[in-house]
């Protein structure tokens, strides 16, 4: 088995063992923590998935700034004394049958379709093809998309305002 | 590693704990972790089917454009889940029900 073999095999493990730690742990810091491994290890994934900007931005909006942001959200929600109290419902059976039963229709829809691959050759780099569609194809979605990063500053900003 | 399958299965497993997490979970912050989860398993089929469909850098804008939305849901998300401390004392999403009654 080749280095890069084990590697990826190790990363998948580690992503999805630090993803049922987010699910399944009670202490809600823990599970911010165990989000920050998991979306690492995607950002990996995405190295071996010969995407390196997208890794990159994994790595500073993901666990720079949403990771964050949810930590904050914790410690300022949390009473000390409310940090040990249950944080699963009662329909917590159902919902892992759910879950389950879910993950074995979307597993056996990828093994039985055959799906069409096209052979091609490591870039060696994305940014440069990212930036030309983005201000080439995609414009339109582009500038559709800071309005609505703008909407959503302004509404993050009015919603968490003191009423006066 | 070079197989399109693998993260097909990596993907179909993050998204079943995310949908689980959002099923069960009664805190406000721990559902948009689900949700996190859930988006990462789609940007992660996006860029897997990219690599091995020639190459093709639609898939890359596409998770660029996920990741983005993802960013200014988390903000919203969480100045309204900080109102529903304020007001209500508690972020359990069961409690949040006034517009049931």
């Amino acid at each position: 088995m080749p280095l890069a073999e084990i590697v990826f095999w190790l990363l998948a493990a580690f992503t999805i063992i630090s993803a049922s730690f987010v699910v399944l742990n009670n202490q809600l810091l823990y599970s911010a923590i165990a989000l920050l491994f998991a979306l690492f290890g995607v950002a990996g994934l995405y190295i071996f998935l010969w995407a390196d900007f997208i890794a990159g931005i994994q790595l500073l909006v993901y666990i720079g700034g949403i990771n964050v942001l949810i930590i904050f959200g914790i410690m300022l929600t949390n009473k000390i004394s409310s940090v040990r109290l249950s944080q699963t419902n009662v329909q917590q059976g159902v919902g892992a049958v759910i879950a389950l039963w879910l993950m074995i229709l979307i597993s056996l829809v990828i093994s039985k379709t055959p799906w069409l691959q096209i052979e091609s050759s490591e870039p060696s780099g994305t940014v440069h093809a990212i930036g030309t569609l983005l201000l080439s194809k995609y414009l339109l979605p582009f500038e559709a998309i800071s309005l609505l990063l703008l909407g959503a500053l302004i509404g993050a900003a009015l919603l968490s305002r003191e009423a006066t | 590693m070079d197989q399109l399958n693998n993260y097909l299965y990596i993907s179909a497993i993050l998204f079943s704990l995310g949908t689980f997490a959002v099923m069960t979970r009664r805190n406000g912050i721990a559902v948009l972790m689900g949700v996190e989860l859930i988006l990462n398993a789609a940007n992660l089929n996006f860029v897997a089917f990219s690599r091995f469909g020639g190459m093709n850098m639609d898939g890359h804008i596409f998770s660029l454009f996920v990741i983005v939305l993802a960013a200014a849901e988390a903000a919203v998300a969480l100045a309204i889940v900080i109102n529903i401390y304020n007001n209500l004392h508690t972020i359990n999403v069961d409690d949040a029900a006034m517009m049931k009654e």
